[in-house]
C-alpha cells in the first residue's frame, strides 16, 4: 500500500530525514519509535504533505506518486494524520467541520453527500467508540479542549473518515492511562485487513494496547533497526542511548 | 503557504450576483441640488408645510457644512451637483391598491433578488417593505400587522397617514444638523420605512426592508424611523443591493430608533451594495447615520450588521443610553475585499444610571481592502454604574490589505467600568493544513474559517439572514485574496 | 498665540554652523505658517494648548544656584555621571563628570553645537524634519542647551547617566527649550535618567525634546521622571530610532505640572528590534496629564510591548493615546499594548485611545484598555481584616501602580520614584 524509497527531507538546508525506506501493506500495523529529534514526526508530516520541507526520494501510495499530491488529495485518497498538536479553529463547529471533511472524502469515493441528520447518527455512533462526550460536537474545533480531549477528537475524526492509511503522531502523549486505553480501544476497533496503521510513539506503553506487526527504530533521520513487537520491549529496557551514540550527527527536531 | 491565495484567485471570481439592471421607467428630478429640487420632492410627495420647512432648514444648514475628512477612507471628491436626488419607478397604474397590482417587472426584479412580494409565497412570515431607488414600492402583511396595532408602511405613507407620529419623532435622535451626510439626507430624503409598535405589543413577525438602487446617477437617501412604545418589541431586518455600474453612487441614509420604557428594538442589516469591480472602479459610497435612543428605563437597542458591499462604508450605528438600566449592543462583521474601504464602528453614549453596552466587531480585510473599526464609548457624569465591554478582532487575508482599530474611550464617572480588547491575526498555516489534511480544499477552508471567526456576530442574526450572510462572506472572498 | 509668538526670533548665533541657522529659520517659519494645534487636530483632541499660549513667557534667564543637597532631595543621586541644568543653563559646579570610562561622551550641548561641523545635524533636526509639530519646531528654533551623550560601539556604561533639568524661580513666567541627543553605538549598553523638576508653585514652561538613536544591537534603558511644579507646563517629545537587534526600554512618570503632554515616538527601523514602553500618570487637583505614544514597525520580526497606567483623582484629567503602526513588509511583528486607568473621584476624567494601524498580514497585535475603579470586593476583604477603608483603598491603589515601579532597574532610582509616587497619590508636596 505504501512504499517509501530513500526518502530525504530537510528544512533550510538542514537534513532531517536521511534516506528512509519502508514498505507497509494493507492490514499491517507498523510502529516507529525513536528519541526526540530523530525525525519521526517529520516523516508523518512529509507523508501528509506539509510543504515546509524540501523533499526528495520516492513515495508510492497504491502505486501513485504521493509526493506529487496536495494535502487534500492525499486526504481524500485515504491518508489520515492524527496530529501531535491538533489545531484550534475558533468559531467552526466540530461537527460541521467533520461533515465538510467527510463529504469531501465521500465525493472522491463516488458516494452521495451525507445530510446533517444522517451525519449526526454516524457521529453519535462513532463518538461512543472513543467515549467522547456529545457536548464536544457543537464546540469549536479543538478550542478549549484539554490535551486528552484533543487526542480523542483526532481518533473520533479518524473513525468518521475511515482512512486507508492512518498515521498516529504521538497520539499517546499527554494522555493518562485511562484515556490511553480508551483511545487505543478506538484505534483497535478500526483495524481491518484493508487498513494500515503507522503508529509513531516515543514510549512503548501505547504498543501494549495497539500491538504492532513491525517495529522500527528511528535515530538521526534513519531507520536504524527493524523487528517485531519484541523490539519495542527491548527498547523500553535499554533506552535509545546506543542508537544515539551510534550516529552522532547534528540533532534534528521532530 | 501562498498557494492558497493563488488558488483562490484562480477560481473564476463569481461576479456580483445582484448586478443586473432592471428596465424600469422612472420619474426623476433634474440633476443637481437647490431649493427648487427640494420643493419639487416635497410637492411630489404631497408633504405638509412643516416638513418642507424642516427640509429647507436642513438644506440651508448643509450649505454651511464641510464634508468630513477624519475618516480613514480615500475617494475622489463627490460632485453634489451631479447627482439626481429623486428617482421613482414610474407607476404603470396609479398607485397599486394591492400587491397583485404591483408592476410585474418590479416583482420580477425582487424575485431575482430572492425576495418575494407575494404574501402567500412567504413561509417565514417576514413582512417586507421594498424600496427601489427613492420610493417604497410595496409593503406586505400590512393588514395582519394592523390587527395588533403595528404600523408598518413606507415613510411617505406615514407622513400622509400618521403625521403626528412622524412630526414627534423625526429628527429626535438624529437632528437635521447632525453631520454632513445626515443633514443632506434631511433635506432630500425621498422615502424609507416607518414602523410604530404601540405600548405592550410584541410585533408578531420580523419586519424587513429591502433597498435597491436601480437607476443610474441617482443617490439614494432613505430615512427609516422605528418607534417602540413602552414594553414593545420589534425585530427589524434591512437588506441592500445595487446594480453594477462603472461610476460611484451615493447612498446617504438615516435610521432613527426610539425605545421607550422596557421596549426592545433589534435592528439587523445585511449590506451588500455593489462594491465596485476588482480594480476598484464603481461601487456605492455608503455614508449612513444610524442611531438609536434608549429613551426609557430598561429599554434595549441592538444593532447587528454584516457589511460586505459598498466601495466605501462609513457608518457608526450608535445608541444613546438615556434611560436608567438601558442596554445598547453592537455586533458587526465588516469585510473589505478588492479595493473596498470601510470605516465603521459604533457610538455608545452612556447618560443614564447603570446603563450597559456591548460591542463586538469582527473585521476582515482581503485583497487591497482597508478596514477600520472606529468606536466611541462615552460615559457621562451622571452615568453611575455604567458598564461597557468592547471586543474588536481583525483578520487579515493577504499582505496588501490593512486593519485599523481606533477606539475612543471617554469617562467622566468614576463608577464606570470600560473594557476594550482588540486583536489582529491571520489564518495560520497550521489551520489551513489541518483542514486540507482532512480533505477540505483551501478555497473551502478559507471561508469556513472566516465564518468561524464571525460566528459570535452571525448568531445574533435571525436564521435566514445568518445563512444569507454566511453565503455573502464566502462569495465576497472568492477571487479577491491576493 | 500672537502674544506667545510676539518677539520670538530664532536664536541665531553667527558662530553656529550654517545648517543650524537654516534649520532654526525653517522651524520658526513652520510655526508662523501652521500655528499651534487646536481641538480640530485629532492628536490634540483632549488637550488644549490655550492655557500655555495665554501666558507671555519670556526666554529663561539663569536663576539663583541651589545647593547640591537641595538638588539631590528633589531628583535623587544615582552614583553616575550627572549633568545639571538650571532654567536650561548648564551648571558645571553641580554636575559630575569624573570617572567616565574612556571614549564615552557625556557633555552639555551648547559648545558642541557651536563647534559642530555637521555631525549633529541628522540628530538635531530629525524630529522636526520628519514629523513637525509646533512645540518641536519651537524647540528646534530656540534650544541652545541640553545634553549630548554618545556611547561608542561595544561599550557598556554601568551606572545610570543622570540628566537634571531644574526650573528656578523667576520674576516673570519663563520658558526653557532644552534638548537631549543620545547616540548609542553598535552593541553598546547604557541607562539614562532624565529628571525634570522645579520649585513648587512656580509658573514656567518647559519644552523638551530628546532624540535617541540606537545602532545595531545597542540597548538603552531610558527613565523620565516628570515632577515639575504643579503650576508649570511641560511639553516633551522623546523620539527614538532603532536599528537591527537593538532594544529600547522607556519608563515615563508623569507626576507634576498643571498641564503636561509627554510624547514618545519609536520607529523600529531594523529587523528584530525590541521596544518596551512603560508609563504611569497620576493627575490630581486640576492637573491635566496627557501621554501620547507612537510605535512604528517598519522592519520584520520586531517586538513592542506597552504598559501604561493612570490613576486620576480630584478634578484631574488623564489622557492616553497610543498608536501602533505596522507598515507593509513588517512581517512577524509582535505588538501588544495595555492601558489601565483608575478613577478615584466623581470629578476625575479619563480619555483613552489605544489605536492599531496594521498594514501587514503576518502579525500578532493585541491591545487592551480598561477604565474602572478599585475592586470593591478587594476593598471589603481588606476591611474585613481590620483595615480602615481609606487605608484599604490607598493600599490597593498603590498595588495598582506597583507593577510599574517594579520594572525600575536601579534600586536607588526605584526608591526615589516610589517616594514621589506615594506622595503624589496622597496629595503631598515633596519639598525641595
Amino acid at each position: 500500500m505504501l512504499d517509501i524509497k530513500n526518502l530525504h527531507a530537510g528544512v533550510e538546508g538542514r537534513e532531517i530525514l536521511r534516506g528512509i525506506t519502508l514498505r507497509i501493506e494493507a492490514g499491517e500495523v507498523h510502529a516507529i519509535m525513536g528519541p526526540n529529534g530523530s525525525g519521526k514526526s517529520t516523516l508523518a508530516q512529509v507523508l501528509a504533505g506539509v510543504d515546509t520541507y524540501q523533499v526528495s526520494g520516492q513515495v508510492l501510495y497504491d502505486g501513485q506518486d504521493l509526493l506529487a499530491m496536495t494535502p487534500e488529495e492525499r486526504a481524500v485518497a485515504g491518508i489520515f494524520l492524527a496530529f501531535q498538536y491538533p489545531v484550534e479553529i475558533p468559531g467552526v463547529g466540530n461537527l460541521y467541520f467533520l461533515r465538510t471533511a467527510l463529504n469531501a472524502v465521500r465525493k472522491q469515493r463516488g458516494l452521495e453527500e451525507l445530510d446533517a441528520m444522517d451525519f449526526l447518527e454516524l457521529a453519535k455512533e462513532r463518538m461512543a467508540l472513543v467515549e467522547m462526550d456529545p457536548s464536544f460536537m457543537n464546540r469549536s474545533v479543538n478550542v478549549d479542549f484539554s490535551g486528552g480531549e484533543k487526542k480523542r477528537n483526532e481518533i473520533f475524526q479518524m473513525a468518521i473518515l475511515e482512512p486507508r492509511l492512518a498515521i498516529l503522531d504521538e497520539t499517546d502523549s499527554g494522555l493518562d492511562i485511562d484515556a490511553l486505553r480508551t483511545v487505543a480501544a478506538g484505534v483497535n476497533a478500526l483495524r481491518s485487513k484493508d487498513r494500515a496503521l503507522l503508529v509513531i510513539t516515543h514510549y512503548q506503553r501505547l504498543l501494549d494496547y495497539i500491538v504492532p506487526d513491525r517495529v522500527h527504530v528511528m535515530a538521526n533521520g534513519r531507520i536504524e533497526q527493524s523487528g517485531d513487537k519484541d523490539l519495542a520491549l527491548q527498547l523500553e529496557k535499554h533506552g535509545y542511548g546506543s542508537y544515539e551514540q551510534a550516529a552522532m550527527g547534528p540533532g534534528a527536531k521532530t | 503557504m501562498s498557494t492558497d491565495n493563488a488558488r483562490i484567485r484562480e477560481l473564476s471570481s463569481q461576479a456580483y450576483k445582484y448586478g443586473f439592471v432592471s428596465d424600469l421607467e422612472s420619474d426623476a428630478a433634474p440633476r443637481g441640488l437647490n431649493e427648487d429640487v427640494i420643493r419639487l420632492i416635497s410637492a411630489k410627495k404631497n408633504e405638509p408645510q412643516w416638513l418642507l420647512d424642516w427640509r429647507l432648514k436642513a438644506f440651508r444648514h448643509w450649505l454651511t457644512m464641510r464634508e468630513p475628512s477624519w475618516q480613514n477612507v480615500h475617494y475622489e471628491p463627490i460632485d453634489y451637483q451631479d447627482i439626481i436626488y429623486y428617482s421613482a419607478p414610474k407607476p404603470k397604474t396609479p398607485g397599486p391598491k394591492s400587491l397583485d397590482e404591483v408592476d410585474p417587472q418590479l416583482r420580477e426584479m425582487f424575485g431575482k433578488l430572492g425576495i418575494s412580494l407575494a404574501e402567500q409565497e412567504r413561509l417565514t412570515g417576514v413582512a417586507v417593505d421594498a424600496v427601489v431607488d427613492s420610493v417604497s414600492v410595496a409593503t406586505t402583511f400590512k393588514h395582519k400587522l394592523a390587527e395588533v396595532g403595528v404600523i408598518f408602511c413606507s415613510f411617505s405613507e406615514a407622513v400622509q397617514n400618521h403625521p403626528e407620529l412622524v412630526r414627534k419623532y423625526l429628527g429626535s435622535v438624529v437632528p437635521y444638523s447632525d453631520n454632513f451626510f445626515a443633514t443632506l439626507n434631511s433635506a432630500v430624503f425621498s422615502d424609507g420605512s416607518f414602523c410604530y409598535v404601540p405600548k405592550g405589543v410584541r410585533c408578531p413577525m420580523e419586519l424587513s426592508t429591502y433597498f435597491r438602487i436601480n437607476a443610474a446617477d441617482t443617490g439614494q437617501f432613505e430615512r427609516t424611523l422605528i418607534v417602540a412604545e413602552e414594553g414593545a418589541y420589534v425585530s427589524y431586518l434591512e437588506g441592500c443591493t445595487a446594480p453594477m455600474r462603472d461610476n460611484n453612487q451615493l447612498h446617504a441614509a438615516v435610521v432613527e430608533l426610539v425605545a421607550l420604557d422596557n421596549a426592545q428594538i433589534k435592528y439587523a442589516t445585511v449590506q451588500n451594495w455593489y462594491p465596485g469591480d476588482a480594480q476598484g472602479r464603481g461601487g456605492i459610497f455608503n455614508f449612513v447615520t444610524k442611531r438609536g435612543k434608549c429613551a426609557g428605563a430598561h429599554s434595549k437597542i441592538s444593532w447587528t450588521q454584516v457589511e460586505t458591499g459598498s466601495a466605501i462604508t462609513w457608518k457608526y450605528p450608535g445608541v444613546i443610553l438615556q434611560g436608567d438600566y438601558s442596554v445598547g449592543e453592537f455586533y458587526s462583521v465588516a469585510l473589505t475585499a478588492n479595493y473596498q474601504q470601510a470605516d465603521t464602528g459604533t457610538k455608545m453614549i452612556h447618560i443614564g444610571r447603570h446603563t450597559r453596552s456591548t460591542i463586538l466587531s469582527k473585521g476582515i480585510s482581503a485583497g487591497h481592502g482597508q478596514n477600520t473599526y472606529r468606536g466611541l464609548v462615552k460615559i457621562q457624569k451622571g452615568a453611575t454604574g455604567a458598564r461597557n465591554h468592547t471586543q474588536c478582532d481583525s483578520l487579515l487575508l493577504g499582505s496588501q490589505c490593512g486593519a485599523h482599530t481606533f477606539p475612543y474611550v471617554e469617562v467622566k464617572n468614576p463608577s464606570a467600568q470600560v473594557e476594550h480588547e482588540a486583536s489582529t491575526s491571520k489564518i495560520s498555516d497550521e489551520q489551513l493544513f489541518y483542514c486540507r489534511q482532512r480533505g477540505i480544499r483551501e478555497e473551502d477552508a478559507v471561508p469556513m474559517i472566516v465564518n468561524g471567526f464571525c460566528r459570535e456576530v452571525l448568531k445574533e442574526l435571525p436564521m435566514e439572514f445568518a445563512v444569507e450572510a454566511q453565503k455573502l462572506l464566502g462569495v465576497s472572498l472568492e477571487g479577491c485574496v491576493g | 498665540m500672537t502674544a506667545f509668538l510676539a518677539g520670538l526670533e530664532p536664536r541665531i548665533d553667527a558662530r553656529h554652523p550654517a545648517w543650524l541657522q537654516a534649520l532654526r529659520h525653517a522651524a520658526l517659519q513652520w510655526v508662523a505658517e501652521h500655528g499651534f494645534p487646536t481641538a480640530r487636530d485629532e492628536a490634540w483632541k483632549y488637550t488644549r494648548v490655550a492655557p500655555i499660549l495665554e501666558i507671555p513667557f519670556q526666554l529663561a534667564e539663569p536663576g539663583p544656584r541651589w545647593s547640591a543637597a537641595q538638588v539631590e532631595a528633589l531628583v535623587g543621586d544615582y552614583g553616575g555621571p550627572c549633568l545639571v541644568f538650571f532654567n536650561g543653563y548648564f551648571d558645571a559646579g553641580l554636575s559630575e563628570l569624573d570617572g567616565l570610562p574612556p571614549g564615552i561622551e557625556v557633555s552639555h550641548l551648547a559648545p558642541q553645537l557651536l563647534a559642530d561641523s555637521g555631525a549633529l545635524e541628522g540628530l538635531f533636526g530629525h524630529a522636526f524634519q520628519t514629523r513637525p509639530q509646533a512645540f518641536t519646531a519651537l524647540n528646534t528654533a530656540l534650544a541652545e542647551e541640553g545634553a549630548l551623550v554618545r556611547i561608542p560601539a561595544g561599550t557598556t556604561v554601568e551606572t545610570p547617566i543622570h540628566l537634571v533639568f531644574l526650573a528656578a524661580a523667576g520674576v516673570a513666567p519663563q520658558v526653557m527649550h532644552t534638548r537631549v541627543l543620545v547616540q548609542m553605538g553598535a552593541g553598546s549598553r547604557a541607562t539614562l535618567v532624565e529628571s525634570h523638576a522645579g520649585i513648587e508653585g512656580e509658573v514656567y514652561f518647559s519644552n523638551a525634546v530628546s532624540e535617541v538613536v540606537l545602532e545595531a544591537d545597542a540597548a538603552l534603558e531610558h527613565y523620565k521622571v516628570q515632577n515639575e511644579s504643579r503650576a508649570a507646563f511641560h511639553v516633551a517629545l522623546l523620539s527614538v530610532r532603532q536599528a537591527e537587534g537593538s532594544a529600547f526600554t522607556g519608563h515615563s512618570w508623569a507626576l507634576g505640572a498643571a498641564l503636561a503632554r509627554q510624547e514618545v515616538r519609536v520607529v523600529l527601523e531594523g529587523p528584530g528590534a525590541q521596544v518596551a514602553l512603560n508609563g504611569l500618570y497620576l493627575p490630581r487637583g486640576v492637573q491635566h496629564l496627557d501621554n501620547q505614544t507612537t510605535i512604528e514597525h517598519l522592519a520584520p520580526r520586531c517586538t513592542s510591548r506597552e504598559l501604561y497606567k493612570g490613576v486620576v483623582d480630584d478634578r484631574g484629567h488623564g489622557v492616553f493615546d497610543g498608536r501602533i503602526i505596522v507598515r507593509p513588509g513588517a512581517m512577524k511583528t509582535d505588538a501588544s499594548q495595555t492601558i489601565k486607568t483608575l478613577l478615584l473621584s466623581a470629578t476625575a476624567q479619563a480619555n483613552t485611545q489605544p489605536r492599531l494601524e496594521i498594514l501587514a498580514d503576518d502579525v500578532k497585535c493585541a491591545h487592551g484598555a480598561a477604565v474602572g475603579q478599585l475592586d470593591e470586593q478587594a476593598v471589603f476583604y481588606l476591611r474585613s481584616r481590620g483595615l480602615p477603608e481609606a487605608q484599604a483603598r490607598s493600599l490597593l491603589t498603590f498595588a495598582f501602580v506597583s507593577e510599574l515601579l517594579e520594572r525600575i532597574g536601579p534600586a536607588p532610582l526605584r526608591a526615589h520614584v516610589e517616594q514621589l509616587v506615594t506622595a503624589q497619590l496622597r496629595g503631598l508636596e515633596v519639598a525641595a
